[in-house]
């Protein structure tokens, strides 16, 4: 099997500093690169974006980024009999859109399901991020995207399918469009399509407040444990991965409170006064 | 005739014959020499060796005898003198010496002389090979800039693309750090902030100064129209007729009113490198011309420099810790790091780039905890995650207090240290629990204050004292931004220092920081910082008495003008005649309570502004006085020298376009600050120096800042003095020359390369950790000559620069002046932008804070017409226009009706901006948030009276002081009222 380029945006360790979408910028505004890439507009057209998701409310929230961009999919929608020798996808995955070819292609940008083909209006061109593919070709060992990036928020992999795969399987990876196959893939992916409920645990003595530490909680749903947690010096808890289908969730606390609610989003469940036994 | 003379003579034969073969082998050098005719005229004092270079198209002979008209002479008084300039290699501490005492004069027309002395250098540079060829036939240079270092890619002589440096094998190893058993290295990159990154985009920016521009209603000879500025429009002048313009207005101020009617008046950050920098050739200048200075207040250092300072003396350091051993410290002992008004992964520690982030990364896989302060959710409080304590702003010392209160009451603070190490516990002591002002500071107390429940600062208070504790206080845990630059600024600052002091500072693993400072660099390897003086020769005003002076033999430079304006006040100068300011002395703690008075005894008033860049109207408090202040008839004259026609430069008479620093050469050490901010080179992962290469030809009509302050000064009579004969290359070289590199590498290799990185620390070398030694009660063990010798109590090194030689909880040096704005036993004192004003309160019901913003350094990237304006972070786009951005919690904006991304009115008694409202639960309900420093002054009608959709959100900040007898800005907190913008409604008011 021959390797392809593969993305791997970790939300946990990215700290939204846009360092991998400004470099895409510099290298792509103003620059043409005959074969790969004509000149992308200075805005308006995101090659390379920054999502943001805020969970919950009030004092209890929780806020994660990840990239969007072309996702070299494993099957390119944007590949097909309408586009032939007009989009085509390299040996490595890489998907190219000739920009000689594509000129007045409008039709090419709604064949993207991700919306990650830009029209480029001045220039009459359907246009997407080439994973740096004029430099991959030139001898540099990365897109300038990964490489820019402080921490690993954004890596890129040269791998097999396979092997990707079984990074997918060992649940490291999540594929962010598992139906088509892409070759854009999420790390701690929870934050940004599952849901947290959270809340904090005070008691009352003599008139005075204090956080309720040491709390145990246990979280059901249809009458199983899915989760047990103990509230921190703060007496808060959190707990995360859920899914916010509308079902029901019992929350027990220590042995003395029961709250039943529904998710459908993130909720931070407010203060709640226990006593210590 | 001696050997000394034979060897002169011969010199002086072989001149015509290095020209002549030089400019055979090299076209630039050709092509340079042929650029004008000139005769220079060499004289022994002795009148012994009398001759005269004549060059005429390209061609040089020698002659003997007197000249009648020579364009350059060059006298030398002895022989010794004469070899000293002429044998190569130039020893500048020699050539300096013999001109410094008049061995050597080199006068004439000052063009000629610029030219020759070039011409002279060139024999040397001309052919010098920089950069580094690429396969795809494009040249890579380096740069440095507040961001970071980089790698730029120019073909065809134009830039394309700007990216980070990535080391090879022959860039030395990097340092590794264990901690808790687990190994932690960094990347072998320069990892730099986003600006950095948006770099090209400012080099071709639609809005640059490509052109010297005059004012069409200004006429110098004739009608001024000063009350026209800001609105009428520029024609295109040549370079002659604008520095003529210039140079003549400078003579004709100082004959008309007297010294100290020109105000030079520059921003506090700048392109980086050495010599182009503000406190460098810019210093040289006004010192040359004779300046009334506008001063700079110790900005965004405010509540150290004024308050923190006196706990323990570090005037040096404007009252900052050091950070110096503390990443290691904090990763091997800390439990938690309390980011308090901390926000690093937006201020990048001001200078360091991304470099510091994966550290939050290792600190969380140690499992040390984090908890942020602060009325934002950070973007590093995102990143790090953690507790989250909404606080009120400019409350932050009533939750301070309250933990004291609680480690008082439950006997858990660190009392070996403060019986052994402290001094006036008891009297602070009787003040946090009412004993002296009948309030208890009890959690319960401070959440009235605050809104911060009683029970969780009890829970902090609990866990601070049971967890060793890292206290990350401001952009770069150990001080500046955050909460030290509001109206409490003082408050917050002096309680962070009592926080850690009752606890132990210098304890392992209590300290402060927020894993930026600290690491194990090399810091012992001396590399001249911007705040080193550069090429100024300024000793009092610089940091460049203590290394670079002496490293780098250059002329002194002395201002004659004694007068000076502070930078927060200067609208009042102009406009109500007179001010009053406090020094930026950092040789002591008493030098801030002496003041000074505008108009100083003896001189004139300031009728003409020298103004240096353009980012006053968003990064000064209370910028909505400028407008006024540029249309005032007291100022006949305004020049402005920038990059970019943006913020106030449209209120000049004439412009100077400045060209980028992609554009001109210079030298520098990224993140290398030096003076004050000495060794913050431990912020990066590595140190690294890079030359500043020319790595295009400036754009337009541009020039170098350096190149248009020599060009003043040729009119002035004294470019030679100004330049030494050098251009910007050849200073760089005297740098390189000066500093530790200079026998590390060659100078051939290091140009060509570009860049150099320091190796690290050993490993078998432990850096010393700040306060540890005071802890531990040894002498002092740090590598930084603060404080003066003189401020020690005790045997030097022993102990702090304090009056008691401890830790002051009730500062001595505070008792002494008595100031009750300034008390010594703090006071909590609700911040004035909140309780002072009821009857606005009313009005202006949320309090907005508008700390130093994220994706553009200052002004220096934003609104350049670049992608940056597509970060949503940044700018959003409604109705064709890039807006400034405020953050507003769904509650307050549900209550005026605002929906995401709409258009407000931002607005309070001083003015009002037009910004996108981005809805989130980041902010505490109450609290909005916005960046300051819009490069953009977009108003809509009159300037400084109509709502500017610029973003410029210093308009609407105060400019009153934190206290009196201080220039303590106070303007990071505002009151607002923030509601829809009606545009429509707007219009048709505006066209009645």
């Amino acid at each position: 099997m021959t390797e392809k380029w593969h993305l791997i945006s970790n939300c946990n360790a990215c700290s939204n500093c846009n360092n991998c979408v400004l470099v895409t910028n510099d290298e792509y505004v103003g620059n043409d690169f005959p074969g790969y890439s004509a000149p992308k507009p200075v805005t308006g057209s995101p090659w390379m974006e920054k999502k943001r998701v805020e969970r919950g409310n009030d004092t209890m929230i929780d806020v994660a980024h990840y990239i969007d961009t072309c996702m070299n999919c494993r099957e390119p929608a944007c590949v097909n009999q309408k586009t032939e020798g007009v989009v085509y996808q390299r040996d490595d995955g890489i998907v190219i859109i000739d920009p000689d070819k594509a000129k007045g292609r409008k039709d090419i940008v709604g064949m993207c399901p991700h919306g990650q083909i830009h029209w480029n209006e001045e220039l009459e061109l359907p246009q997407k991020w080439t994973w740096d593919a004029h430099l991959l070709d030139a001898g540099w060992k990365q897109p300038r995207a990964a490489s820019v990036c402080p921490t690993g928020g954004l890596v890129a992999v040269k791998a097999t399918d396979a092997e990707m795969d079984a990074r997918v399987a060992s649940g490291e990876l999540s594929m962010r469009d598992a139906k088509r196959g892409s070759r854009l893939y999420d790390k701690n992916a929870d934050r940004v399509y599952k849901c947290f409920v959270g809340a904090s645990l005070y008691t009352v003595e003599d008139g005075v407040e204090d956080c309720a530490s040491g709390m145990k909680l246990v979280l059901k749903r249809d009458g199983t444990v899915i989760a047990e947690a103990e509230s921190d010096e703060f007496g808060e808890f959190r707990f995360d991965g859920l899914d916010g289908d509308g079902e029901t969730y019992v929350l027990e606390i220590g042995d003395q409170l029961t709250r039943e609610f529904t998710l459908t989003t993130s909720a931070y469940l407010g203060t709640i006064e226990v006593t210590v036994a | 005739m001696g050997l000394k003379e034979t060897k002169f003579r011969t010199i002086l034969t072989a001149l015509p014959i290095m020209f002549g073969l030089k400019a055979k082998k090299s076209e630039t050098f050709r092509k340079y020499i042929s650029s004008r005719d000139a005769v220079v005229q060499i004289q022994l004092g002795d009148n012994s060796i009398i001759k005269h270079l004549v060059f005429q198209s390209g061609k040089t002979r020698l002659r003997n005898g007197l000249h009648a008209s020579p364009d350059v002479h060059i006298y030398f008084k002895d022989i010794d003198a004469a070899l000293t300039v002429m044998t190569p290699p130039t020893d500048y501490g020699e050539v300096i010496h013999a001109g410094k005492n008049f061995r050597v004069k080199l006068t004439g027309d000052e063009e000629a002389v610029a030219w020759f002395t070039q011409l002279a250098g060139k024999l040397e540079s001309d052919g010098w090979e920089y950069g580094e060829k690429q396969t795809d036939g494009s040249m890579r240079y380096t740069q440095i800039t507040n961001g970071g270092p980089l790698h730029v890619y120019v073909k065809d002589g134009k830039i394309l693309r700007t990216h980070i440096i990535e080391f090879d094998d022959d860039d030395p190893e990097t340092w590794t750090i264990e901690a808790r058993g687990q190994k932690f290295s960094p990347k072998r990159k320069g990892l730099v902030a986003p600006h950095a990154l948006a770099m090209k985009a400012n080099v071709y920016a639609e809005n640059r100064a490509l052109y010297p521009m005059k004012r069409v209603d200004f006429d110098p000879d004739g009608e001024r129209n000063p009350q026209n500025r800001g609105t009428s429009g520029y024609e295109r002048i040549s370079w002659d007729e604008a520095l003529d313009i210039v140079s003549k207005e400078i003579m004709r101020q100082k004959r008309v009113h007297g010294p100290g009617s020109i105000a030079l008046s520059s921003p506090s950050h700048h392109q980086w490198g050495n010599i182009n920098y503000y406190l460098s050739a810019l210093m040289r200048f006004g010192n040359a011309v004779g300046v009334t200075r506008v001063t700079l207040n110790p900005d965004s250092w405010e509540g150290w420099y004024w308050g923190a300072m006196h706990h323990h003396g570090s005037s040096m350091r404007l009252g900052l810790p050091t950070g110096y051993g503390t990443l290691e410290d904090a990763l091997e002992h800390a439990d938690q790091i309390v980011y308090w008004a901390s926000d690093p992964e937006s201020q990048f520690g001001a200078y360091g780039g991304t470099e510091t982030t994966a550290r939050r990364l290792w600190a969380k896989k140690l499992g040390i905890k984090s908890i942020h302060i602060n009325p934002h959710y950070s973007p590093t409080a995102a990143f790090t995650g953690g507790k989250w304590i909404q606080i009120k702003p400019g409350t932050d010392a009533a939750l301070a207090l309250s933990l004291m209160y609680i480690w008082i009451k439950e006997d858990s603070y660190d009392k070996h240290f403060v019986e052994n190490r402290t001094d006036g516990f008891d009297e602070w002591k009787a003040y946090v629990m009412g004993e002296t002002d009948g309030i208890p500071k009890t959690p319960e107390w401070q959440e009235g204050e605050t809104g911060v429940p009683a029970r969780e600062a009890r829970a902090l208070a609990r866990s601070w004292a049971k967890k060793k504790t890292y206290l990350g206080a401001g952009v770069s845990g150990c001080g500046m931004g955050g909460a030290c630059r509001n109206a409490t600024g003082m408050q917050w600052a002096r309680c962070m220092l009592m926080l850690n002091a009752m606890q132990g500072w210098g304890r392992p693993g209590v300290n402060f920081g927020n894993l930026s400072f600290g690491a194990p660099n090399n810091l012992e390897f001396y590399f001249p910082g911007y705040a080193e003086g550069g090429i100024s020769g300024e000793l009092n005003n610089t940091g460049s008495a203590g290394n670079n002076y002496c490293r780098m033999p250059h002329l002194i430079s002395m201002n004659p003008v004694e007068q000076r304006i502070p930078r927060q006040r200067l609208p009042e100068a102009i406009l109500d005649g007179e001010c009053e300011g406090y020094e930026m002395a950092p040789k002591s703690m008493e030098g801030q309570f002496q003041g000074f008075k505008y108009p100083a005894p003896g001189y004139s008033k300031v009728h003409m502004l020298y103004r240096y860049g353009s980012s006053a109207m968003s990064t000064t408090n209370g910028s909505n006085r400028f407008p006024d202040m540029y249309r005032s008839p007291e100022v006949e004259f305004v020049v402005n020298q920038t990059v970019w026609v943006e913020g106030e430069s449209q209120f000049a008479d004439i412009i100077l376009p400045a060209c980028t620093q992609f554009e001109r050469w210079d030298i520098g050490e990224w993140n290398n600050a030096g003076g004050l901010g000495h060794h913050w080179t431990s912020q990066t992962n590595h140190r690294i120096i890079a030359m500043l290469h020319k790595c295009i030809e400036p754009l337009g009509e541009s020039k170098s800042d350096y190149q248009i302050f020599w060009d003043i000064c040729k009119r002035l009579g004294m470019g030679a003095y100004f330049s030494e004969g050098c251009d910007e290359l050849a200073w760089a070289k005297r740098v390189f020359e000066s500093s530790d590199l200079n026998g590390k590498i060659s100078w051939k290799k290091f140009l060509k390369k570009g860049y150099y990185v320091i190796p690290p620390e050993l490993p078998s070398r432990k850096p010393p950790v700040d306060m540890r030694w005071f802890y531990e009660g040894r002498p002092k063990d740090l590598p930084e000559p603060f404080p003066l010798p003189g401020s020690y109590t005790h045997e030097n090194l022993h102990g702090l620069p304090t009056q008691s030689g401890k830790f002051e909880f009730v500062p001595n040096s505070l008792r002494r002046i008595g100031d009750p704005e300034r008390p010594a036993v703090m006071q909590y004192v609700a911040p004035f932008e909140i309780d002072g004003a009821p009857e606005l309160i009313k009005d202006f019901p949320l309090q907005l804070i508008i700390p130093h913003s994220r994706f553009s350094f200052h002004t220096a990237q934003d609104a350049k017409g670049n992608s940056l304006s597509d970060i949503k972070d940044h700018r959003v786009l409604v109705d064709g226009h890039y807006y400034w951005i405020v953050r507003i919690n769904p509650k307050d904006a549900e209550a005026r009706g605002i929906k995401h991304h709409e258009l407000v009115k931002v607005h309070n008694e001083r003015g009002a901006v037009i910004c996108a409202a981005e809805v989130t639960t980041r902010m505490t309900p109450g609290v909005a948030h916005s960046y300051e420093s819009s490069a953009q002054y977009q108003p809509l009608g009159k300037p400084g009276e109509s709502p500017d959709i610029g973003g410029c959100m210093n308009t609407l900040s105060t400019n009153r002081l934190q206290s009196g007898k201080t220039v303590a800005s106070a303007g990071s907190l505002v009151h607002v009222e923030i509601e829809k913008w009606d545009k429509a409604a707007y219009h048709a008011e505006a066209a009645e």
